[in-house]
């Protein structure tokens, strides 16, 4: 609690710094949704002079935390709808949340795939070096279900401790395979190469929305929410390899 | 030289208010993250939390790696202790330089440039895997080499240290009296800078002992293989917390205990 404390005090920093004439409106986005909402931030300022969005990244649980210790915060988009639920159950949500984007799993590999690895059915060769994010990280857990549903038992290398890392260690070819997410690979695309993980065992991550009640800026917020949800919005995260939302 | 002996006693007598007020925050600001500590631990758990798999197989592999990559540095750090102390060659404030790069340098930044360089295709890593099929990172191995890479310069400052300032005159002695060099190193040198060799092995050690950021990056994290007390730590304080605490708690104990054998064998000497 203390630490969201300080967070609050950070973020409290951060919206007094900005601009005084427009509105400002404080969004909380999980880390791995960066890149999409810089451009809805930029595309979404084009539309609205009015709003200055001020972005705020971080671990959904940290962001999670902020919110909690009464941080500023509009809007929050999340990666973990048990996160959102318990920013809903402390009674902070204007309305409930909605589902705005997916992510589904891959196979990284490095580029031209030098073990040939297939599909799951390699994550139990003993002799290929493999990584998983750790239990507890979501991309983890989202891969033992995976690998659970393909009936496959992992016999890893490395249990990294977040998704970029295990990627790096793909990228480098020190390990001949682990599992990420779809939109890690479609942004390195450059430098790793993917198998696809067939629909039936790949689990889906989603992404709730929602305004912040006590924001004070709720109309300014909704507004944002609905351009997330819209076709712009959602046009920009599939870009990037998010699922949009049904 | 008087003046500064005179504002020397009156400050003895009574020092700065201000200053008592801000060594006292900094004394708290040490004290209250081990307070912290302390007050997440679930006493009556603790046993059966330090008897968990994970928790021994991190301790096992603790102790392994930090024992072993202590006497691989001694192995080649106390020799370029020597010729640093020693050999006037050229470029010695350079090479001086180097061996301190790791004190400084960010661990995960070590731990990368030991993937790029030992990685399966790094300079010295790929031909070593064409060579013989061995991998150094996900291993044992990769774990040593980690903890090495940022302990050594501990051992090789405090024996070069040592060295430099050990009067020749002893060895001059030996030499004089018959002795060869390998002889001299052995029954003159070495018994000399015994207290520094000593608590310089202890320093490596328990660096090697808390070493995190080059070994999760160059070795990866796996129970049993490469997992040791700190990346237990790292990983179960997002999954299990009160394993978190119960290791944190298990290595705050292992500092202390290190604290008192270097107050003994080297920090009374100061």
């Amino acid at each position: 609690m203390k630490r969201g404390v300080l967070s609050v005090l950070g973020i409290a920093m951060l919206v007094s710094c900005s601009s005084g004439e427009r509105t400002e409106l404080l969004v909380s986005a999980a880390a791995s949704l960066a890149d999409g909402f810089i451009a809805i931030e930029a595309a979404y300022e084009e539309s609205h002079p009015e709003v200055d969005v001020v972005l705020n990244f971080g671990g959904s649980s940290a962001l999670r935390e902020q919110i909690l210790a009464g941080a500023p915060t509009g809007v929050f988009a999340s990666a973990n709808e048990t996160i959102m639920n318990d920013v809903a159950a402390a009674g902070l949500l204007h309305e409930p949340s909605q589902v705005f984007a997916t992510n589904r799993l891959a196979i990284a590999v490095p580029e031209g795939n030098p073990a040939g690895v297939a599909g799951l059915e390699d994550f139990d060769r003993p002799e290929l070096l493999l990584g998983l994010c750790a239990r507890g990280v979501p991309c983890g857990d989202f891969a033992r279900t995976a690998l659970q549903r393909a009936g496959v038992t992992p016999v890893v290398d490395t249990d990294e401790p977040n998704v970029r890392a295990l990627l790096t260690k793909v990228e480098l070819g020190d390990l001949d395979a682990g599992i990420v997410y779809v939109t890690d690979v479609i942004a390195r695309s450059s430098v790793v190469d993917s198998v696809v993980i067939p629909d039936e065992f790949n689990p889906t991550a989603r992404y709730p929305i929602a305004v912040i009640a006590r924001s004070g800026a709720q109309d300014t917020a909704t507004k944002f929410v609905s351009f997330v949800l819209g076709a712009e919005g959602q046009a920009v995260l599939a870009d990037r390899g998010f699922g949009v939302h049904e | 030289m008087s003046d500064g002996t005179a504002s020397r006693r009156r400050g003895t007598r009574r020092p700065p208010i201000l200053l008592v007020m801000l060594g006292g925050f900094g004394l708290l600001f040490l004290l209250i993250p081990l307070m912290g500590l302390l007050g997440e631990v679930a006493w009556s758990d603790l046993p059966e939390l330090l008897g968990r798999p994970v928790v021994v197989d991190a301790m096992r592999l603790s102790l392994l790696s930090s024992v072993a990559a202590t006497l691989l540095a001694a192995v080649i750090g106390v020799p370029l202790a020597w010729l640093l102390a020693k050999v006037d060659f050229p470029g010695r404030s350079l090479v001086r330089g180097l061996v301190l790069l790791p004190l400084v340098l960010p661990p995960v930044v070590g731990g990368a440039a030991l993937l790029f360089a030992l990685g399966r295709r790094g300079v010295v890593g790929g031909p070593l895997h064409d060579l013989t099929g061995l991998v150094l990172p996900f291993s044992i191995w990769g774990v040593v080499i980690a903890a090495t890479f940022v302990s050594m310069p501990f051992l090789v400052i405090t024996v070069e240290g040592a060295l430099t300032a050990l009067d020749d005159r002893y060895e001059w002695a030996g030499a004089t009296l018959g002795a060869g060099r390998w002889t001299v190193l052995r029954r003159v040198t070495l018994p000399l800078i015994a207290p520094s060799l000593g608590a310089g092995l202890i320093l490596t050690w328990a660096r090697a002992l808390g070493e995190f950021g080059a070994t999760i990056t160059f070795a990866g994290n796996l129970q049993g293989r490469t997992q040791t007390l700190p990346l237990a730590v790292f990983v179960a304080l997002e999954s299990d917390r009160a394993i978190a605490v119960a290791l944190s708690l298990l290595m705050v104990l292992v500092a202390l205990a290190v604290l008192i054998l270097l107050r003994n064998r080297w920090l009374r000497s100061l």
